[in-house]
């Protein structure tokens, strides 16, 4: 019996409590910086499009919901020739950004991506492709990987280490 | 023109009745949103006072929908009982002095009486949908408010005996020195919780339990059907916070202000009581609700009716 009036004077002590609703459409939620909304494709400093059209991001997706043709071009680099991502299967996990090697794929803090008609939930690398480099300003894949250029394999240049033999237990 | 002042009176008191039961709806909503932190539907017009309206507007236009198995006159007629019974037992409630439908001398066994025939609506609906939860949901329903009925009716007794009549405006009259909540105060207590039990309120909402049941008695039921039904317990609210007002809160009575203000005031502040009631407790299991009926509620109301018997008879004398 004390307890039944204990919990209704505490219930009634709410009243003096501030609401903890977020009022949606005027106010807007303080979102995480690592919080998973609308995927971009982001590009180097240099500007430079970082996708190396790998096809991680396309295995890793649990919903099937990345498309993307890999294509090189003269100098052997590879890029996307189209990239799609269909937003209406998109569950935003994130593993897509996991898997990517060269951080071209992220998630961002935008979940405002709602649309009367479903087909324009499917983005094509245009609509998916940022000027900038995202969450990672000073990376650049292919200063830290190495490349082949004419003559000169990875490592041969000067002050150049050799690439870590992979296959090779020695350290 | 003597009946067309009844007239009035009747369409006036029945027009606020169900306004105000329509209208708690979104009191509701938004007190218990208030003790639950939120802020309860505030979109539908200013602080969502049309969520009402849209609400109805919404039962208006869905499927009627009246299942093949189910007795179908039964079926019908079983909201219209609940709404039927409620709103009869406030022809007797005296809003404030001159401002009631009639003046019956057995005014508060009339409640009692209608009170009971509620159960009817119950009972039907859960037989006539011919759904075994909504059977179950009947099946309690009827044990409980069966059970609840008997103290409910001793637990008043009480104020009668100190009223010496059953007529609703003697008894507020009667309350014109002090309040009956202070004489009667177990008797308080057990009206108070019996009201909320044979209103199938939360913590008494057991016939309904959609943790068990789905939705009890009234799972089969759509559209407006269930609205009356919806509609029904919020007139009961509003019933059984009148009654509470009435038999122990002196009615009308109270300094400044106009009767019906006072009215108002204190059917509304047992509206709220009765919503953070719901906001606060879990709902008992069934054989625990039985047995505080049979085995405690019952002998207090007893006891209580005995104890103001024997002082009623000491003071006045047995002439």
């Amino acid at each position: 019996m004390i307890s039944i009036i204990r919990t209704l004077w505490q219930i009634l002590l709410h009243s003096f409590r501030p609401r903890v609703t977020i009022q949606y459409p005027e106010e807007k939620p303080a979102l995480a910086p690592r919080y998973r909304g609308r995927i971009i494709l982001s590009r180097d400093p240099d500007g430079g499009e970082r996708c190396v059209a790998c096809y991680l991001c396309a295995v890793a997706c649990p919903v099937d919901c990345i498309a993307l043709q890999a294509t090189e071009d003269s100098t052997g680099r590879r890029r996307p020739e189209f990239f799609r991502i269909n937003f209406s299967r998109c569950i935003f996990c994130g593993l897509c950004e996991e898997a990517c090697p060269t951080y071209a794929i992220q998630l961002t803090p935008d979940f405002e991506i709602c649309e009367y008609d479903r087909q324009k939930l499917v983005y094509e690398k245009e609509d998916l492709t940022i000027s900038g480099p995202g969450k990672y300003p000073g990376y650049n894949f292919w200063r830290v990987a190495g490349v082949k250029i004419g003559g000169k394999d990875k490592g041969q240049a000067e002050r150049e280490e050799p690439p870590v033999d992979l296959n090779s237990l020695m350290p | 023109m003597e009946i067309v002042i009844h007239i009035v009176t009747v369409l006036v008191v029945l027009f606020c009745v169900l306004n105000v039961a329509a209208g708690l709806i979104w009191v509701e909503r938004r007190l218990l949103a208030l003790w639950q932190d939120r802020y309860g539907p505030n979109r539908v017009g200013p602080l969502g006072l049309m969520q009402v309206a849209a609400d109805t507007i919404k039962l208006f236009f869905k499927e009627d929908w009246i299942p093949p198995f189910a007795d179908k006159p039964v079926f019908v007629l079983a909201p219209a009982i609940v709404m039927l019974t409620v709103l009869m037992s406030f022809t007797v409630l005296p809003f404030a002095p001159g401002m009631q439908v009639s003046d019956l001398n057995i005014g508060l066994l009339f409640v009692l009486a209608m009170s009971s025939l509620g159960v009817y609506s119950v009972v039907l609906g859960g037989w006539s949908s011919d759904n075994k939860y909504s059977l179950m949901g009947g099946l309690r329903a009827a044990a409980q408010m069966l059970s609840y009925e008997v103290f409910m009716g001793l637990s008043l007794m009480g104020v009668v005996l100190l009223t010496g009549s059953f007529s609703l405006t003697s008894i507020v009259e009667a309350q014109r020195k002090i309040w009956f909540v202070i004489p009667q105060f177990l008797g308080f207590v057990l009206f108070l919780i019996a009201g909320a039990a044979e209103m199938r309120r939360l913590p008494f909402d057991i016939p309904e339990a959609e943790s068990e049941l789905v939705a009890g008695y009234h799972s089969e039921y759509s559209g407006m059907k269930f609205g009356m039904f919806f509609v029904g317990e919020y007139v009961g609210v509003v019933l059984i916070s009148s009654l509470i007002t009435i038999l122990f809160f002196g009615g009308w009575h109270g300094p400044v202000l106009p009767p019906i203000v006072w009215f108002l005031i204190k059917v509304f502040a047992f509206i709220a009581f009765f919503i953070l009631l719901r906001a606060g407790l879990p709902r008992p299991r069934f054989d625990q609700l039985m047995s505080w009926g049979w085995k405690i509620m019952l002998p207090l109301a007893l006891a209580n009716l005995l104890v103001t018997g024997a002082i009623v008879l000491a003071v006045r004398g047995s002439g």
